[in-house]
């Protein structure tokens, strides 16, 4: 080839990559192009495994549910953790125990049936039928004889106090007073199915049924199920049969299922969805620094704890549970490990002021000395002789570096030497279950704004006590409670139970969660909720954000 | 031919009940259940589940439910989807894995063998030298790496591909190319040294000597030959990368094949880790096979013999 020639190929090569460059580089961010539609484009974390919400348990799915059903109350628009009315337009108790819900006469499903109290019935019905299987039916369990119902004891569904007066009046009878029962029905085991379509399509109690599938399913919240694309993608649209639907603002909703957190914070840096689910926890300061305008955090009704088996000989002693407990530093684990705002615990229940619970105990606290004191005088002077064992957690990195930070806490405050063990996380929901652990990792988030969602599990013979622990003053305040109608008188029980827990010690509170992610500026009416309910009805894209030239380009990529 | 092909389908019989009966029984022996929760699963319920999903009958009856649904083209449920068939999944992300993996493949094909070429013919110079240390280079780096770093060059730097997702017709470009330029590495070093090996043998020196030029040489009598070891590495490479690439996927945010072939192993969504690990193995039988006959084909001297 003559020079000139190969001067000219070399010469259109770099051409032919200017004008690649240019064309791709400028193509519109796919946030804007959704913007100007009104869609919502929305990280969801994992795919869901149903969208039946009577055999679903997980957050995601939560999250979808919100869009597609509706409950006899809903989020409240201006703070979705306080109950507004939903399906129901008003209701009155007299004494928390007999409910009466009244039903909008113009309430339809998403496909323009009417409904009805009769399918809230046969919802409850459903769900607390024993061969659903449904792991939740437990939450409806304060209606009286659900529970019953739903081992199996009590065939006849009448005797179960759930009764459509007539079309739009739905009437409960609760075992006891609830006064917190409206707070507890924005969980999705409270919502209705729709009977008219899940009897097409075989037995009401079959799992695997095809009506939650797109083109099937019927629902009755602000949108409807347009499209869902197994791991791709999950699309709803508004609803027009919504009794609200005058509100609502937004369009569209794609709910993007993104497992891994590192490629969701790129997606959201490269514009392709709105708001993440959450954020690596490496890139909190980071945003925070840079980027403070999209990092948003709230708290969260979650809490990080260690349950310790106390059928384990050395940590039968309370004074060792406690001295355990002392020894750890949780500011110093929030503020050089997570990083992110988490609060160190004070006791279980965590953010006690969002559940207007100021009875709840304060009392964890980090004192090396008082520590030591405890191990000394549960025959361990400087930790000697204590029998080793290990920490179990689940294999993630987070648990590790914080079971290491515990190990050398341990080691350094009381003198012991404790080993960490990790299993895969069926293994170690299995080991956790058959109590083949000393000390393990775990967490647990409220499914209702009141104390008993975290106080109820600690009860003797509750599934998810899982420590051996018992104690019947425990118990006995428990049940109390259950019984009391005044609200404060009630929540003093809870108090008193608290402190009884915190004071025997057969868990380890750490800290309370934060829920942490990037949202675009565009997307308004977002409110907090410690539940992490979702109004999406008061969301909207602000269109005005489109012309500022800052929001409108993706993130730049200088954050490793 | 026809003897070999027949020899081969039952041989593949065997093999795939084979590999059914290994992951069943593996199943059987994990430790863990498909039905606990992060909360506890009141033991009714489990029941429940467990009767539902047929876990409550013997082994050996489970297991011929399993061959019988498998075998009739019509797998079970997914244990962990409630009202997703197994057939449905795979047949939604097994088109994204090759949409994935055809290009990775050509990808790899058109990096490694220049790349292993020009190492082999320049032995021990400077050229082979770069050429291997790339290679290398490739074979190292986990694709956890890559990946996110060529979404962040050519995604979040340059602009020209979307980091994450399955949305545009462009979106096959950045993991196909991670995928391509690992698998490249291989490629690559097998070229190099079937093709050494072959330029050292008698045929090409005669080839030489009657004055055939020197890419007559290399192109139309030593790569053929110097073929066969990557073509046995690619039998089981396209297998692998038509099954999806896990780490890929979920760096792209891709919905393949990969996510699933993992993570219903770890999560014991029984049915689908079954329905994923069998199709692998028909996919490896049917290319192995493939490249028996293309080497019978490229080498007179092997045969097809059942």
């Amino acid at each position: 080839m003559k020079w000139t020639t190969r001067l000219l190929v070399l010469a259109a090569l770099a051409g032919g990559l200017v004008c690649f460059h240019i064309i791709r580089s400028n193509r519109p961010l796919r946030v804007n192009e959704a913007t100007k539609e009104d869609t919502l484009l929305l990280g969801n974390a994992t795919e869901l495994s149903t969208l039946d919400i009577h055999v679903a348990t997980g957050q995601p799915e939560h999250m979808v549910f919100a869009a597609l059903f509706e409950g006899l109350v809903a989020p409240d628009v201006a703070n979705p953790d306080k109950p507004a009315p939903g399906a129901a337009a008003s209701w009155e108790t007299a004494d928390s125990i007999n409910w009466t819900f009244h039903l909008r006469p113009d309430g339809k499903w998403s496909d323009g049936t009417p409904l009805t109290a009769h399918d809230f019935v046969w919802s409850y019905q459903r769900i607390l039928t024993p061969a659903l299987g449904a792991q939740y039916a437990s939450m409806l369990f304060p209606i009286k004889n659900a529970e019953e119902f739903n081992k199996g004891t009590l065939k006849d569904f009448t005797q179960v106090g759930v009764k459509a007066l007539d079309d739009h009046t739905l009437q409960l009878t609760l075992v006891g007073p609830m006064p917190y029962l409206l707070g507890m029905m924005k969980h999705y085991s409270w919502f209705p199915v729709p009977r008219h379509v899940i009897e097409k399509f075989g037995s009401p109690t079959d799992r695997a049924s095809r009506w939650t599938k797109a083109g099937n399913l019927v629902g009755n919240g602000p949108f409807a199920l347009k499209e869902w694309r197994f791991t791709h993608s999950l699309t709803v649209e508004k609803n027009p049969y919504y009794w609200d639907a005058g509100v609502v603002r937004i369009k569209k909703i794609v709910f993007v299922p993104i497992a891994s957190d590192t490629t969701e914070e790129r997606a959201f840096r490269d514009g392709q969805i709105h708001s993440t689910f959450t954020l690596p926890n490496p890139l909190v300061q980071e945003y925070a620094k840079n980027h403070k305008d999209v990092l948003t955090s709230e708290p969260i009704l979650s809490v990080y704890f260690y349950r310790i088996n106390t059928t384990r000989e050395m940590l039968k002693d309370v004074r060792v549970r406690k001295a355990l407990s002392l020894a750890i530093d949780r500011d110093g684990i929030i503020n050089n490990i997570l990083r992110a705002g988490q609060k160190p615990s004070q006791g279980l229940t965590p953010y006690p002021e969002s559940l207007d619970y100021p009875q709840a105990p304060k009392v964890i606290r980090f004192d090396p000395a008082e520590a030591q004191r405890l191990m000394a005088e549960a025959g361990y002077p400087g930790g000697k002789g204590f029998p080793k064992f290990d920490i179990l957690i689940n294999t993630h990195e987070a648990h590790r570096v914080i079971a290491e930070a515990v190990q050398e806490m341990w080691r350094k405050n009381l003198g012991i030497h404790v080993g960490i063990f990790n299993q895969d996380w069926g293994v170690y929901l299995e080991s956790q279950r058959q109590m083949n652990y000393s000390v393990c990792r775990a967490a647990w988030g409220g499914d209702y704004p009141d104390p008993l969602t975290f106080l109820s599990m600690w009860k003797t013979g509750d599934g998810n006590n899982e420590t051996g622990w018992s104690n019947a003053q425990y118990d006995d305040l428990i049940n109390q409670s259950n019984r009391e109608a005044d609200a404060t008188k009630r929540l003093n029980l809870l108090g008193q139970a608290e402190s009884i827990l915190l004071d025997e010690m057969p868990i380890i509170p750490f800290y309370w969660y934060v829920h942490v992610y990037a949202s675009r500026p565009e997307l308004k009416g977002r409110v907090p909720s410690v539940l992490q309910h979702r109004a999406y009805k008061g969301w909207y894209l602000d269109h005005s954000v489109l012309n500022q030239p800052a929001t409108v380009a993706p993130l730049p990529p200088d954050i490793a | 031919m026809t003897r070999f092909l027949i020899s081969r389908f039952l041989q593949g019989i065997v093999v795939i009940l084979a590999v059914f009966v290994i992951t069943f029984v593996l199943q059987k022996l994990s430790p863990t259940s498909p039905f606990n929760g992060e909360r506890n699963v009141p033991e009714e319920v489990r029941k429940t589940l467990e009767s539902y999903y047929g876990y409550d009958k013997p082994w050996l009856v489970q297991m011929w439910l399993h061959i019988k649904a498998f075998a009739t083209f019509n797998p079970p449920d997914c244990v962990k989807s409630p009202g997703r068939g197994v057939g449905e999944v795979i047949s939604q992300a097994f088109p994204v894995s090759v949409a994935l993996a055809v290009p990775a493949l050509l990808i790899a094909l058109a990096i490694g063998i220049p790349l292993g070429a020009i190492a082999a013919l320049r032995p021990n110079t400077f050229d082979d030298h770069w050429a291997t240390a790339t290679a290398t280079l490739g074979i190292c780096i986990p694709s956890f790496v890559l990946g996110p770093l060529i979404a962040m060059i050519f995604g979040l730097y340059l602009r020209w591909f979307n980091v994450a997702g399955w949305h545009d017709s462009a979106d096959w470009v950045l993991p196909s190319l991670t995928l391509g330029l690992i698998y490249s590495g291989y490629v690559a070093r097998l070229t190099r040294g079937g093709l050494r090996e072959t330029l050292a043998q008698d045929f090409i020196r005669t080839a030489r000597a009657k004055g055939a030029s020197e890419p007559v040489v290399v192109i139309r009598h030593a790569l053929k030959l110097a073929c066969l070891p990557l073509l046995n590495f690619l039998g089981p490479t396209a297998a692998g990368l038509l099954t999806g690439s896990m780490v890929t996927e979920t760096v792209f945010q891709i919905p393949g094949l990969g996510q699933h072939f993992i993570s219903s192993a770890i999560n014991r969504d029984d049915t689908l880790a079954v329905g994923i690990t069998l199709l692998f193995a028909v996919l490896i039988l049917v290319f192995n096979m493939l490249v028996d006959i293309i080497q019978a084909a490229l080498n007179p001297r092997i045969g097809l013999k059942s």
